[in-house]
């Protein structure tokens, strides 16, 4: 009890305590998108492509926020590829052949009820198998294989396989393309507002912490990393402000909104609504990480099971709750996939388990458990899009994809085993 | 001296648990009174654990009473326990190792702000006044307990156990990972809070300490209760004796 911490002189890196995992991922990251900008001849870095590429992350990464907590809590989730594409085909055969016949073709609540019955469903699903899971004590792994193959057959039974779409016009927003987006005016309010949040949290968790006596970052390390945070939240809008709608989508929306069209009129796309859904899920879920009973509970049962179990915190049912809140998730990105396609066919969601899996290892979630973060998850998710739509628009095709993939995803798990073996955090 | 007129503030009675086919507690009675310390003693296996992990919630008995001042009690999980103010240090310390000592220290009692947040803030402030008392030099409160030398990680589950005002305190090998200093430290802990008016048990293999530290010795062999003695009244070999034979001493059997 007697080891005093003596006091060292501190690297910049530790004066603004700064998490090396993250900045190893944005490295990384920064370098994935140099690469292939170079490889493109400027390409790459376009707003068109970075437009894309957050849309496509969305779906993805809104299930990796959840398969944090997944495996977090020691367990693994197969099924949410196969449970994405049995929602999608369930909530796209309800608009598509229920919703109109009893509502009206192209009713207002349409979506909203789409919505809810997907987020409901997964719900269900992960609840019915984190019981399983926790009460019955069927190891997850397999709980979750059986799922994989459930959801994809009954996928199958709720349409005899046929394709459904379109699907309702409002729903269709929440998959992004030209109408599904905030719009340029919208995307500068809502910049500005995620930054000045960002900021304030900044400052109240400091002077809650001067409150309290404690030591704090000194002021400039703090108002850098304020500075740095709200310039890339800034930097992110002005890039999705700065891609252009064409030409066909305008002369569509300007039909649709009564508005004349003209030649000279430019229309960017500002920031796409799945991606606000995602910052939105981001946020929500880091609250309830590291805010929350449950996100603590989470964390501790992850970290000791046993432990977590004597101090009364009733591990099985923390089972249900994560697997339901997976299942809720898997739900959102059920949206997001079908909509952003306008389509579900029986092949929806093939193989995202493994991506989802992958972008929270990646972004440091550790299989033994008790650690993981929300934002790495997401992080892990846009790396991993990064290289695959990196490497199609090299020209890499798909098998040679896979591969690369494989590769980096063993690669990123040995770093952080070093990583974490040089820390000492195990 | 402990007064023994009164109303037992825990009574074991008959407690009876086994694991399989091993009776790894056979009908064992012990019972403890408020300012007093009970030592438990006995090889490893004895069933020292076992016995008190029946009274803080972490093993249903099979067979047996618990009485808390006098009134039967229903233990059913670790909640039941801590509502009944039972309050356990654990042989294996039971700390998340991933957290850092403020979250072990409120687990499952976590202070949460009106809103309904965790608030961490409040616990660590919290955890640097109590590790203040307990532990003066204890500095690491921002990393997880992982990080932490054996007797840092002793104190955070010392610390857990005693802030929350524990009317019975269960301590099963509190001083296995100290050193000498750091076990004078609890040992003059176990005295303030004794004559706070707290009930210990004390399980610990050093005989010394428990004829220091404790009333009463109660001593297990394989499942089963040796006897029970008064520390005063015995040696360190009669104790010893009662270890290894499994048999109280014949000046003492009467
Ligand atoms: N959860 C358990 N499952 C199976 N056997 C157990 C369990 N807990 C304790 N035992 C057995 O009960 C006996 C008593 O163990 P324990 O109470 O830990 O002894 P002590 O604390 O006196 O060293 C041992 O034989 C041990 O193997
Ligand atoms: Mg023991």
């Amino acid at each position: 009890m007697s080891e005093n911490m003596p006091e060292k002189k501190q690297s910049i890196v530790q004066t603004l305590e700064l998490d090396m995992r993250l900045i190893g991922m944005i490295g990384a990251f920064i370098v994935i998108c140099l690469v292939f900008n170079v490889a493109t001849d400027g390409r790459f870095l376009t707003p068109r492509n970075l437009f894309n590429l957050s849309v496509q992350t969305a779906s993805v990464a809104v299930m990796a926020t959840g398969m944090v907590f997944v495996i977090v809590t020691r367990n693994i989730d197969l099924s949410v590829g196969s449970m994405l594409g049995f929602i999608g085909m369930t909530v796209a055969a309800l608009q598509v052949q229920v919703l109109p016949d009893l509502l009206g073709l192209g009713h207002w609540s349409i979506w909203i009820i789409a919505a809810v019955a997907a987020m409901a469903l997964g719900a269900v699903l992960g609840a019915f198998q984190g019981w399983i899971i926790g009460y019955l004590m069927v190891p997850a792994f397999i709980v979750t294989l059986g799922g994989f193959l459930v959801f994809r057959g009954a996928m199958w039974w709720v349409t005899k396989g046929q394709t459904q779409a379109p699907l309702d016009a409002t729903f269709r927003l929440m998959g992004g393309g030209a109408e599904g987006t905030l719009g340029e005016s919208l995307s500068w309010i809502f910049g500005g507002v995620a930054a000045v949040v960002a900021v304030a949290l900044i400052l109240l968790s400091r002077r809650r912490k001067v409150g309290h006596g404690f030591t704090v970052k000194p002021v400039w390390a703090e108002a850098l990393l304020a500075a740095i945070l709200a310039g890339l939240i800034i930097c992110f809008v002005w890039v999705m402000n700065a891609y252009p709608i064409p030409k066909g989508a305008m002369k569509r929306i300007a039909a649709a909104e009564g508005i004349e069209y003209t030649d000279t009129l430019v229309w960017n796309h500002g920031v796409a609504i799945p991606v606000v859904i995602l910052i939105a899920v981001t946020a929500v879920m880091t609250i309830i990480a590291t805010r929350t009973r449950f996100g603590r509970y989470v964390y501790a049962t992850g970290g000791n099971p046993e432990a977590a179990a004597l101090s009364g915190i009733n591990t099985r049912l923390l089972t249900v709750k994560v697997f339901a809140l997976m299942g809720a998730l898997t739900g959102i990105s059920a949206i997001i996939a079908s909509a952003r396609l306008n389509a579900v066919d029986v092949g929806l969601g093939t193989l995202d388990e493994l991506r989802v899996i992958a972008a929270a290892v990646i972004g440091g979630t550790a299989l033994s458990g008790g650690f993981g973060t929300i934002y790495g998850a997401v992080i892990g998710a846009l790396i991993m899009q990064t290289l695959i739509s990196g490497m199609a628009s090299v020209g890499v095709d798909a098998p040679l994809q896979s591969i690369v993939v494989g590769i980096v995803l063993v690669f990123a798990v040995w770093i952080d085993i070093v990583y974490r073996r040089k820390t000492g955090v195990v | 001296m402990v007064d023994r007129s009164g109303t037992p503030l825990v009574e074991l009675e008959d407690i009876a648990i086994s694991f399989g086919g091993i009776k790894a507690v056979d009908h064992v009675s012990v019972d403890l009174y408020p300012g007093e310390v009970v030592g438990l003693l006995g090889h490893n296996g004895a069933g020292k654990s076992t016995l008190i992990k029946c009274l803080s919630g972490a093993y249903q008995m099979d067979s047996g009473e618990i009485r808390i001042n006098g009134q039967k009690a229903t233990i059913h999980n670790p909640r039941d326990a801590r509502s009944y103010n039972i309050e356990t240090i654990y042989q294996t310390l039971a700390l998340a190792d991933n957290l850092d000592a403020a979250s072990n220290l409120f687990l499952g009692r976590e202070i949460t702000s009106p809103a309904g947040f965790v608030d961490d803030d409040v616990m660590e402030a919290e955890t640097r006044k109590i590790m203040g008392r307990l532990n003066p030099n204890f500095q690491k409160f921002s990393s997880p307990v992982s990080a932490l030398s054996g007797g840092q990680r002793q104190s955070v589950a010392i610390a857990r156990a005693v802030y929350f005002n524990a009317k019975i305190l269960i301590m099963d090998e509190p001083t296995a990972a100290l050193g000498p200093q750091e076990t004078q430290m609890v040992a003059e802990l176990i005295q303030e809070l004794k004559r706070q008016g707290l009930g210990i048990f004390l399980i610990d293999h050093d005989v010394h300490q428990v004829k220091a530290l404790c009333d009463r010795a109660a001593v297990m062999k394989n499942g089963q209760l040796v006897g029970t003695v008064d520390v005063d009244a015995v040696s360190t070999d009669d104790i010893l004796a009662m270890i290894i034979a499994g048999k109280k001493p014949e000046h003492l059997a009467a």
